[in-house]
């Protein structure tokens, strides 16, 4: 168990790709932290140089309040889960676990009770003399989770581990995951490009693009609160809606179609305004409150997802298009018109610029 | 469908046929005496001098010299055969591993220089080789037999592609799990590699079994003879009025095959289950 730092931490591969610019993140003692982001953001070179497979460029990694730059992987007390698994096609489950304690000089009788003890904890007991090949992809994933729990190591790492399985095994490996991670206390590490997944399992979210860090926090606060057009759009599914406004004589309206009249409250000309699609309510008959969000929309699609269901809705004159959540009830047409409003204390307003979030 | 299924059938029936009759001619033929065969030539019904004539050829110190029996021969081309498939192995695998995980200086120009040997056969180095090899004082030992043969473009190809394939994270796994480039190579990368070293150690054994050319320049005393040398010798002697022991030939051509075709037959299964099961 072990705190990490991260101080201004870069990567330049040959050829002058900058992976990774400048991030610096503190991680507590047994804190399960998720490095989230699309493709290629860096996400996976960021967690490789916590792990040692990467040369640090510059910048400094701490693990346990110590300097980590030169030490290597397997002094660096740490585990790693990867996406493939990595296990050793040819050593039984048993021997995949065992190696690495092996390694180190380990009392067989000490190896034997950490191997039985996390087969124990996994559920793979029975599997520990069969091969990797004869085992199927969740078992699998729990031997590779095997792995990292026998070195009992002071932070796990682990690389998009899910992303070879089925969607349901991932969603069952996810709780299992986060259940193993509480009851063993370890500090975590865990990449993924999966919103769901990183909200999920993470007390803290580092929402990574391009090689820089756009938001640090708890998943509700990100989720709550984005900092910034990117982040916004990333989390939450479907994705908030963005819209470009701009000021007119009564408040904000569209940059580009019509239908839409929002409160300014930071008195600026122009913005990017967010709204989340569980915000938008449909008014039926009364009237949008003054200083609410108003939007006049027609409906495009209905599309039920079971518990809820989504209507997308275009706006007048070459709008852009909109997503509302709405109950499995709902039965809006195709083509007809949608009075809608929001509370304007779920309106986001983002710099249209540089896409950060406006505050105060 | 069905005449499909037959005239398949009459196809690898003709083709064992091809493969195997001139195998069955030689071994009937083996079994008679030098006289017969020199008057009637091949021979098509089993004679009765079989046991004599295998004992001959194994225990009976023939050559100039008489001081090699076919007994002695074999053991040789054992040592050839085996020394060459080992040697071509190690070696190839210890190159391959290191252009492949290993960054130096020159590493792929180093690859592309090894491959390009590849264009020179022995017989093209031949002059060279055994230059070396003379003034190392090394003519007439196993290790002048073995050594300059060694070193293997194709083989090192073979592991260096194979090697390629194996996925980095196995790597990265076993550095985090403390296995340095040695414990790496040992425990993972050899292990994997075994239909690998199965399919080059049947090519490759086979291949110096049958060396002919280079034994011959290099072995002048006959206790390094090999067995296909030893044919030759047998057919060699036309002294005076003396008839050529065809069936001694036939004999040792016999004896030669059997050693590649067992390391193949038990090769073969290994390499197949390997290609059966493996996954990386
Ligand atoms: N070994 C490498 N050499 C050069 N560029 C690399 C290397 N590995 C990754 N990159 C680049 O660095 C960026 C980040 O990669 P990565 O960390 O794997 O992204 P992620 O895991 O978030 O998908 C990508 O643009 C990728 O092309
Ligand atoms: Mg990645």
């Amino acid at each position: 168990m072990a705190t990490i730092t991260l101080d201004t931490v870069r990567k330049v591969y040959a050829g002058d790709v900058e992976a990774v610019k400048g991030v610096s993140i503190n991680i507590a003692d047994g804190e399960f932290i998720v490095l989230v982001g699309p493709s290629g953001c860096g996400k996976s070179t960021l967690l490789r140089m916590i792990a040692g497979l990467e040369d640090i460029t510059t910048g400094e990694i701490k693990i346990a309040d110590r300097l980590v730059n030169n030490v290597d992987p397997a002094d660096r007390d740490i585990a790693m889960v990867f996406q493939n698994y990595a296990l050793y096609p040819h050593m039984s489950v048993y021997n995949n676990l065992a190696y690495g304690l092996k390694n180190r000089g380990m009392k067989k009788a000490e190896i034997d009770r950490r191997v039985k003890e996390a087969a124990r904890i996994l559920e793979i007991g029975e599997y520990l003399d069969r091969k990797p090949r004869a085992l199927s992809g969740g078992q699998r994933q729990r031997v590779a989770m095997g792995r990292a729990i026998v070195r009992e190591p002071a932070a796990f790492l682990f690389d998009e581990p899910l992303s070879n399985l089925d969607a349901k095994l991932r969603v069952q490996m996810r709780v299992e995951i986060k259940r193993l991670q509480r009851s063993l206390g370890t500090t975590s590490v865990y990449v993924t490009h999966d919103q769901l997944e990183a909200m999920t399992l993470a007390d803290r979210l580092v929402v990574l693009n391009k090689g820089q860090i756009e938001q640090i926090g708890s998943p509700i606060e990100v989720y709550d609160n984005p900092a910034s057009t990117f982040v916004a759009s990333f989390i939450g599914s479907p994705a908030m809606n963005l819209l470009e406004v701009k000021a007119g004589e009564a408040g904000l309206g569209l940059a580009k179609g019509t239908g839409l009249s929002a409160p300014n409250p930071h008195g600026k000309p122009a913005y990017k305004l967010g709204i989340r699609p569980e915000h938008l309510h449909v008014v039926d008959g009364q009237t949008v409150p003054d200083g609410h969000l108003s939007i006049t929309a027609t409906v495009n699609v209905l599309e039920p997802v079971g518990a809820e269901s989504f209507v997308y809705a275009s706006f007048a004159d070459g709008g852009p298009e909109i997503v509302i959540r709405v109950s499995s009830h709902a039965r809006h047409q195709p083509g007809s018109t949608l009075q809608l409003t929001a509370d304007p204390a779920n309106l986001h307003y983002f710099d249209p610029e540089n896409g950060q979030r406006l505050t105060g | 469908m069905n005449r499909l299924k037959l005239s398949d059938h009459l196809i690898l029936i003709l083709g064992v046929l091809f493969m195997v009759s001139p195998v069955v001619l030689a071994f009937i033929t083996s079994t008679h005496d030098a006289l017969t065969i020199f008057r009637s030539g091949l021979q098509f019904t089993p004679g009765d001098q079989m046991v004599e004539n295998y004992r001959k050829v194994m225990f009976e110190a023939g050559g100039f010299t008489k001081q090699v029996d076919g007994w002695v021969m074999l053991q040789n081309s054992l040592i050839l055969g085996l020394g060459f498939a080992i040697g071509k192995i190690v070696i190839s695998m210890l190159a391959a591993y290191a252009i492949v995980y290993f960054r130096f200086p020159l590493g792929s120009l180093c690859f592309w220089i090894i491959f390009s040997t590849l264009l020179l056969p022995l017989e093209v180095r031949i002059l060279p080789s055994y230059e070396i090899v003379q003034s190392l004082g090394m003519v007439n030992t196993y290790s002048g037999l073995i050594v300059p043969l060694i070193a293997s473009a194709t083989a090192t190809f073979f592991f260096r592609q194979f090697y390629m394939s194996v996925p980095d994270e196995l790597l990265e796994a076993a550095r985090i799990d403390g296995a340095g480039p040695w414990k790496f190579f040992i425990d993972i990368l050899v292990p994997l590699s075994k239909t690998m070293i199965a399919a080059i150690f049947i090519i490759m054994f086979v291949f110096g079994w049958n060396q002919y050319l280079w034994p011959t320049l290099i072995t002048t005393d006959e206790s390094f003879f090999t067995l296909v040398r030893g044919i030759r010798q047998i057919l060699q002697v036309w002294v005076g009025s003396q008839i050529p022991d065809y069936q001694e030939a036939m004999a040792l051509a016999i004896i030669a095959m059997l050693p590649p075709v067992i390391v193949v037959v038990i090769f073969q299964s290994w390499f197949i289950k390997g290609l059966v099961e493996s996954d990386k």
